[in-house]
């Protein structure tokens, strides 16, 4: 009987030799990931189920990384800090990357890869939404509440309903002005922000293979907001160049089938792929870039696990470089090591750090910052009416703080181009011959 | 589980998601500590627009300004209800506002999956969106072993899905009292 990459990592998982959709299996956890606001709770509940003295089911497999409330003057961000270091002494955690010292990571989906635990075959469990990022590392990787997490925190299992699974294949070589970002804009909107619920979202076909990690992250990373349980890319060596350059652990890759039974299949012919954007207020109210040009803006914000890697500053300074912003811009790295690499990466000869300065952004440090509003005074968050340009993930009301503002979501060479002129920009105007 | 959940009712649209249930500045409150529990019964909801918070009509909060408690019990919603997010802060600032159950006619899988497994609050699934048949401030009931929802105050019933593989982990009050009660650990 044939099955799914998700099925085969969920078989392996769960003892079975064969899992079906829809089966409910209890799988060992390989890793469990958890933050500042989700971590505080989970440990509460922790030590309320298993005693104040428990010991977690296996340190070497938890991973905590502050991320989301780090640089504020709120007094309960911080202490929920506290909490998550006080905990990692008490059990002795090697894998806790603290606040304040030269550890600190940033965004918990873009830290993970580069600490090498994003391990194809494995399967991750993280207290965020976004945990799904590390399905393009061939993983089977979803979000959970924090009741789940202590109870993973207790016992290394959690029960999970093994999910159909949807393909979508992008067939040809890539426009120079598309990213990962407009492709999965564009399923989001063609599938509805429920399209995927409780299922796998698979990425396949040589448009998708000839991407870098970091385009395939962008695509796993926006899985949930079509509601779906993961994404997943097979792995290949592109996977396995990223991942051994960063752990000697040992892992066993996964595959699909040859015959494998999908849910459904659709296929998207990269030349005909548009620059998107995703309307206020959901992710999934999408236009092309050419039918919303020219709205009026009033910020734009490049960062977050979705639009915050390297590749995607490196992207935005193609179109910044040598030009001044016409909106506040914010930049704000994924990771201490993406903004590190800000000022040694260089398009046409000047680092991104001073394209980024000489065009007037306002570069923060490495969080989730106001991806999701956050505590008032977060770096770049709407406060007001802003009508906001960004490279991040979600767009309902509220999300990157006050519900009076609007947020447009797009890709890096979109929300730069917009930037510019203060309103929705075509970034074919910049990038390669306008078609 | 009672058999009756009973109560006002508090109507919202499709696609609720977890910034409206609990806007993420508020996920920094203990959810332990009494003093600042309370805080998440204060904003549960605060995030949903004015227009759209108290259907049909609008501008009803959940939980008034002043106050720590909401004085709905039942929540009817769309569809896709309490997607975003996976904080289990959403699930967690309904109950502490004193929300019991929830009927939407689909939800977003992790906010489901903590409504069970924390024994939050019941997430009861419509067969067809209802959401448009109920009038926040409507008394309902909801019939627990019939699975039925009626609106008292219009005399109208509509039927609900079987709880089916979630049910005993509903009925132990969570995926603890659940695995206990099976010896799991």
């Amino acid at each position: 009987m044939s099955m799914t990459l998700t099925e085969k990592i969920l078989a392996k998982a769960s003892g079975k030799r064969h899992v079906d959709p829809g089966e409910t299996v209890w799988v060992n956890v390989d890793i469990l990931l958890t933050h500042d606001v989700c971590g505080p709770p989970t440990i509460g509940i922790f030590k309320k189920e298993f005693g104040a003295d428990a010991k977690v089911w296996d340190k070497n497999k938890l991973v905590i990384i502050p991320d989301h409330y780090i640089f504020t003057n709120d007094v309960y961000a911080n202490r929920n800090i506290d909490i998550l270091r006080q905990f990692a002494a008490e059990q002795d955690l090697p894998h806790y990357y603290d606040v304040g010292t030269n550890r600190y990571k940033g965004v918990c989906h873009a830290a993970m890869p580069e600490e090498g635990f994003t391990r194809p075959g494995d399967v991750l469990f993280g207290t965020d939404s976004h945990t799904c990022t590390a399905g393009a590392f061939g993983q089977f990787a979803t979000g959970i509440g924090n009741t789940d997490a202590a109870f993973i925190l207790g016992t290394g299992k959690l029960w999970v309903k093994v999910p159909p699974t949807m393909k979508f294949v992008f067939e040809g070589e890539i426009p120079p002005w598309i990213m990962a970002k407009d492709l999965i804009l564009q399923i989001i909107g063609d599938i509805g922000v429920d399209g995927a619920s409780y299922r796998a979202m698979e990425f396949a076909g040589d448009g998708v293979m000839n991407l870098d990690m970091e385009g395939r992250m962008t695509l796993t990373n926006m899985v949930i907001e079509a509601g779906g349980k993961n994404g997943v890319i097979e792995p290949d060596q592109t996977t396995f160049d990223y991942v051994r350059a960063r752990t000697d652990y040992a892992f066993e890759p996964q595959y699909n089938d040859p015959d494998a039974k999908y849910h459904s299949t659709r296929v998207y012919k990269m030349k005909d792929m548009q620059p998107m954007v995703a309307k206020p207020h959901s992710p999934d109210n999408k236009a092309t870039v050419s039918e919303v040009k020219g709205t009026h803006l009033t910020r734009a914000y490049i960062g977050s696990c979705t639009g915050g890697k390297l590749s995607d500053f490196v992207a935005a300074a193609q179109i910044l470089k040598g030009n001044t912003v016409g909106v506040d811009t914010y930049i704000v790295p994924a990771t201490t090591l993406i903004r590190n690499q800000l000022k040694t990466e260089m398009v046409d000869g000047k680092t991104l750090w001073s394209i980024f300065e000489d065009a007037g952004c306002k570069i923060g440090e490495a969080s989730c910052a106001a991806c999701l509003g956050g505590p008032a005074d977060t770096f770049g968050r709407l406060n007001g009416e802003e009508i906001c340009i960004s490279t991040t993930n979600r767009n309902f009301p509220g999300r990157m703080g006050s519900k009076k503002s609007q947020v447009y979501l797009a890709s890096p060479y979109t929300v730069a181009a917009s930037a510019l002129t203060g309103k929705i920009a075509d970034p074919r105007d910049y990038i390669g011959a306008h078609v | 589980m009672n058999k009756i959940i009973s109560g006002k009712v508090f109507v919202l649209g499709d696609d609720i998601d977890t910034d409206q249930i609990i806007p993420a500045q508020h996920l920094v409150y203990s959810l332990e500590k009494p003093e600042e529990k309370k805080m998440y019964g204060k904003f549960a909801l605060s995030g949903v627009p004015e227009a759209k918070s108290g259907l049909p009509k609008g501008g009803i909060p959940f939980t008034p300004d002043d106050q720590y408690d909401s004085e709905f019990t039942i929540v009817v919603a769309g569809k896709n209800f309490g997607c975003g997010s996976s904080r289990e802060h959403a699930p967690f600032a309904m109950q502490v506002a004193g929300c019991k159950a929830v009927i939407a006619s689909t939800y977003a899988r992790i906010f489901y999956r903590n409504a069970v497994d924390g024994g939050f609050v019941v997430p009861f699934e419509s067969f067809d969106d209802v959401s448009h048949q109920f009038r926040t401030y409507d008394e309902v009931e909801i019939d627990t072993e019939l699975n039925i929802v009626r609106n008292l105050t219009t005399g109208v019933s509509f039927p609900l899905r079987p709880l089916g593989d979630v049910a005993d982990i509903v009925e132990a009050g969570g995926i603890f009292a659940y695995a206990r009660k099976h010896n799991m650990f």
